[in-house]
């Protein structure tokens, strides 16, 4: 493969490379500063749009798109939401970005929030995170006594006020409306739609939630200009009008069992087997991947024959997960389990499902005690089918919640049932081989303590 | 008009009108079923069972494209052109696995549930459910626990619709109720010390579809497929709000809202709800006797008149030849009677002494007006029919005259006898006042309680309570609400109704319908009485308007 300079990562192993100093050595703050003099925010705006940038937090939309939903000539206040609520397994490029660079991040918020006229912008940051805590407190410090952030920032008249506020652990909170929910004091219940956050999010005003890498790569599309950042990534299917492309650099999030786990910016599009070999140093112990998870484990699963897959916004889709989420690739090698997997997956759904719809909240934690049945000897085949019938019914997309947390919980269902169907049942009849065939209803119910 | 098609059906909704789904199925007769949402709290859309398939017609083509997914019912507005499917296979199922995912964690103690029978959880079960039950899992438990002094919360059975939750937020505005934990291990609950204790918290055991809250007051009392329901409005306070009697042998067993989107919305206040035990109270006096008049009452104790128990049918001959012998007669008309009550007691009054005097009787109040965010208000004018009171003793030219008046005029010395109407649910005389009516020819006195005017009575008559009457009262926004009697009054009490009506010399049953027309045609100011009334009643301005 190409070799390629990091460029989101620049930062990553520079000594104080995360103060104020080091940054502007770096070339740091000056886009801004001619931005601010030189551009209104419709160019910015423009100018992302331009770019093809794609929300880096796991959804993939265009972000100059979602700042165009914004109402024209709003009266009162806009909001910007940084979403640095990184809670998806396997999931660690945002942490590093706020600890190593955190200057590129504030640069691209205070882009942002000029191109979206937001005066107020809240920097959502999860509980688990204490250094970039430390770090972000200590550069947004810096940032304001330098003027880059306040009121009429650099002479320029823009003002921006950022406030860093800190989750307290839960993963829903990633969710943008149960983002703004949690940002306003409230439950992280995530709102119906509509409206969306652009028309009615933080505080009933027009709000735009973004992702910190996706800041990050605002702030480089400000400095390098748009057709440095088009010149990388995948360029838009001509077959599929609805394809945007995938340019641009990406934070993939290398874990599991690899020689070398980490963070690597590559190109998007460099497939999952590349990734593994080139940065990772290949599965570790010399054994063999058995599957791998493409971005999230939310995204589902891809076999050993699948990681030639590109991961790019479009590629994880083809072999039937579900997309490229946040690019946390987690190996698993041949030794483990995929019940294991999928016990733990589910574990984690069942923990983190905010209760609020009935399909999600019932189906993650019926689907967590299939799986703990199936572990501790008790498995039916048919168990297999109720787990595939919850995974394919409940989410967004069969339209039975409200948000895609139950997608996300379907996803690692659905593909491990239907891509490793043979070692579930082996599993099955092995553990429990006077019961597995059984598919009588459930018989008569216990006996209810009285009041 | 914008049509909306449900299950193939055309119909027409109002230019205006901002219907979901499921009330625009209602229009065309079907049920779309639902938990969490309510017409009178936000939409939150978590339930899921309201799945529906929606499209759209084009207006042009007639060409119809559907939505490709599931969409809550409750959340979805309609408009000219929507599409409503209620029936498909897609729905039927998506609600059978709803219903099958409620139940993986509720304790299925039906046997042992005060809601049974009347649980959206049962019902739904029985239409839209599976027969057989496939999540094989254990661990019920039917845990409760208390959050307030008028609800018990059975943990287990909740479904987490929420209702209760937004309910204490957007109506009652305490926000005691609050959702804990997460997922699956989800529960009601009250923060540490602040228990559910507004005024209005008996609403939540209503808003309840499963069997999660239950009402102490109800608790283990009745099943409720014993009982019987009967459209009364609540006497309590002057706002009037639409009631069902729930009541079974003659028994009340607890009143619940009636919907009445002119009057109380979806709602009632505590005081309502609870108020109705003085109905049942062994205290209360249920045998009309008279005693002679004491020659010398005043300052002398030792003498104690002898007194006799009077059957109804005497009473009606008697008490008027009492009256009449007494001389100059005052009435005090109760604002807990019906209009119909008080305009036969005028009647009586008139053909006994044509220069009687009329007034207001007393009119309890505790305390001001007490508004809640949701747009309740708890009156604190603490009788149903002041209004009508009034307007009837206009009818009598006695218009404006107070109890106040009435006490002075007694006083006086202007008056030999004096019928005072009470009704009252509690307390409301003491003996300092009282002792004005001392030394009067005859005191009639008609009440539910013994009381410091009822001991000075030389007539004492039982009145009776709002479940145990007929007739119209008139509420604080001029709004008037007939309804019929629930349960008979005990032990052959006549209801004051009868009585006039036979004082009258009228003949057959008291009909206070007959009555009604008749003071629709008296009064200008009562006209919209006439004809049939609503359940949710007339606005008695509508004619001065017109």
């Amino acid at each position: 493969m190409q070799p390629f300079k990091p460029v989101l990562l620049e930062a990553v192993g520079v000594s104080d490379g995360y103060t104020l100093a080091s940054y502007k050595s770096r070339g740091g703050y000056a886009p801004l500063e001619t931005t601010l003099s030189e551009k209104k925010p419709a160019d910015v705006v423009e100018m992302v749009k331009a770019s093809g940038l794609r929300g880096r937090g796991g959804a993939g939309f265009s972000t100059g798109l979602k700042w165009t939903f914004l109402p024209k000539d709003h009266p009162g206040p806009i909001y910007l939401c940084i979403n640095a609520d990184e809670s998806e397994p396997g999931t660690f490029n945002n942490r590093i970005l706020m600890e190593d660079d955190p200057h590129q991040v504030i640069e691209g918020i205070i882009l942002s929030a000029y191109a979206t006229r937001a005066s107020t912008a809240y920097l959502y940051l999860r509980y688990e995170y204490p250094r970039s805590w430390h770090r972000l407190q200590a550069a947004i410090d810096e940032a304001y006594a330098a003027g880059y952030l306040g009121t009429n920032i650099r002479g320029s008249g823009f003002s921006l006020e950022l406030y860093l506020h800190r989750g307290a652990a839960a993963y829903i909170c990633g969710e943008e409306t149960g983002l703004i929910e949690s940002l306003e004091g409230k439950r992280a219940w995530p709102r119906i739609k509509p409206p969306f956050p652009a028309i009615e999010g933080l505080f009933r005003k027009p709000t735009v939630v973004n992702n910190i890498e996706t800041m990050a790569c605002v702030a480089q599309i400000a400095r390098r200009g748009v057709d440095w950042f088009k010149s990388i990534g995948v360029p838009a299917d001509p077959a599929n009008p609805r394809d945007p492309g995938s340019y641009g650099p990406k934070l993939y999030c290398l874990s599991g069992h690899v020689e070398k786990p980490g963070c690597y910016e590559a190109p998007l599009g460099i497939t999952a087997r590349e990734l593994i070999d080139h940065f990772g140093g290949g599965v570790w112990k010399g054994r063999r991947a058995k599957a791998v998870i493409p971005g999230g484990i939310s995204m589902g699963l891809m076999t050993e024959s699948e990681l030639d897959t590109p991961l790019d916004f479009a590629g994880p889709g083809k072999v039937g997960c579900l997309g490229l989420g946040t690019a946390a690739v987690v190996v698993i090698d041949e030794t483990v389990s995929i019940v294991d997997f999928l016990h733990n997956s589910c574990r984690f759904f069942a923990h983190e499902s905010c209760g609020q719809c009935t399909p999600c909240r019932e189906g993650t934690s019926w689907s967590l005690r299939l799986l703990e049945r199936i572990k501790a000897g008790k498995g039916r085949l048919k168990d297999l089918d109720i787990l595939l019938e919850i995974g394919s019914t409940m989410g967004m997309m069969p339209g039975s919640t409200i948000c895609g947390l139950a997608d996300g919980a379907a996803w690692p269902i659905k593909n491990a049932i239907k891509k490793f169907r043979g070692e579930f049942e082996d599993t099955i009849k092995r553990t429990n081989p006077s019961g597995w065939m059984v598919t009588d209803p459930v018989p008569a119910l216990p006996i209810v303590g009285a009041h | 008009m914008p049509v909306v098609i449900v299950d193939g059906t055309e119909i027409e909704i109002g230019a205006d009108e901002r219907l979901n789904c499921i009330e625009a199925a209602r229009r065309a007769g079907k049920e779309i079923p639902h938990y969490c949402w309510h017409p009178g709290l936000s939409v939150v859309a978590s339930c899921r069972m309201c799945l529906i398939e929606t499209g759209q017609r084009d207006a042009a083509t007639g060409k119809v494209t559907m939505v490709p997914k599931l969409v809550p019912g409750c959340q979805t507005p309609v408009k000219d052109g929507t599409v409503i499917v209620t029936e498909s296979p897609l729905v039927t199922e998506s609600r059978a696995r709803v219903e099958e995912a409620l139940l993986i964690d509720h304790p299925i103690d039906c046997p042992i549930c005060d809601k049974a029978g009347e649980c959206l959880l049962q019902d739904y079960h029985f239409e839209h459910g599976q027969p057989e039950r496939r999540a094989d899992l254990h661990a019920f438990s039917s845990r409760k626990r208390d959050v307030g002094p008028t609800v018990t919360l059975f943990v287990d059975r909740c479904i987490m619709c929420t209702r209760c939750v937004r309910f204490t937020r957007e109506i009652s505005g305490t926000s005691e109720l609050m959702v804990t934990s997460r997922g699956a291990k989800e529960e009601i609950d009250v923060f540490p010390g602040h228990p559910l204790a507004n005024k209005l918290s008996g609403n939540v055991v209503d808003l309840c579809p499963v069997g999660a809250l239950g009402d102490k007051d109800f608790l283990y009392q009745q099943r409720v497929w014993f009982l019987k329901r009967e459209a009364n409005v609540c006497g309590g306070c002057s706002a009037g709000c639409s009631i069902f009697t729930e009541h079974n042998q003659d028994a009340v067993y607890r009143l619940k809202p009636r919907e009445n989107p002119h009057v109380n919305k979806w709602w009632i206040c505590d005081d309502g709800r609870y108020g109705w035990h003085h109905l049942h109270d062994a205290s209360r006096i249920l045998e009309a006797s008279r005693r002679s008049p004491s020659p010398a009452r005043r300052g002398n104790g030792a003498a104690t008149p002898a007194v006799e128990t009077v059957e109804w049918a005497e009473v009606v001959t008697k008490l008027r030849d009492d009256l009449k012998a007494a001389g100059r007669l005052a009435v005090a008309v109760s604002p807990m009677l019906t209009v119909e009550e008080a305009w036969m007691l005028c009647a009586v009054a008139r053909s006994i002494d044509p220069q009687a005097f009329l007034a207001m009787g007393f009119v309890p109040t505790s305390g001001a007006d007490e508004s809640f965010p949701g747009g309740f208000t708890i009156r604190g004018e603490k009788c149903p029919n002041r209004r009508g009171v009034e307007e009837v003793l206009a009818v009598y030219g006695a218009g404006g005259r107070s109890w106040t008046d009435l006490v002075a005029h007694v006083s006086a010395g202007s008056a030999d006898a004096a019928w005072i109407t009470a009704g009252y649910p509690g307390p409301w005389i003491d003996t300092a006042a009282a002792d004005a009516f001392a030394g009067l020819g005859h005191l009639v006195v008609q009440d539910l309680f013994d009381s410091p005017l009822m001991r000075l009575a030389s007539w004492r008559l039982p009145a009776t309570g709002f479940a145990e009457r007929n007739g119209t009262w008139v509420n604080v926004a001029h709004r008037a609400q007939s309804f019929r009697q629930a349960i008979r009054p005990p032990a052959g009490v006549w209801p004051e109704g009868r009585l006039f009506w036979n004082m009258l010399g009228r003949r057959g049953l008291y009909d206070p319908v007959a009555v009604r027309h008749q003071i629709a045609g008296s009064s200008a100011a009562l006209a919209a009485l006439a004809g049939d009334m609503p359940p949710t009643g007339v606005d008695l301005r509508i004619h001065q308007l017109a």
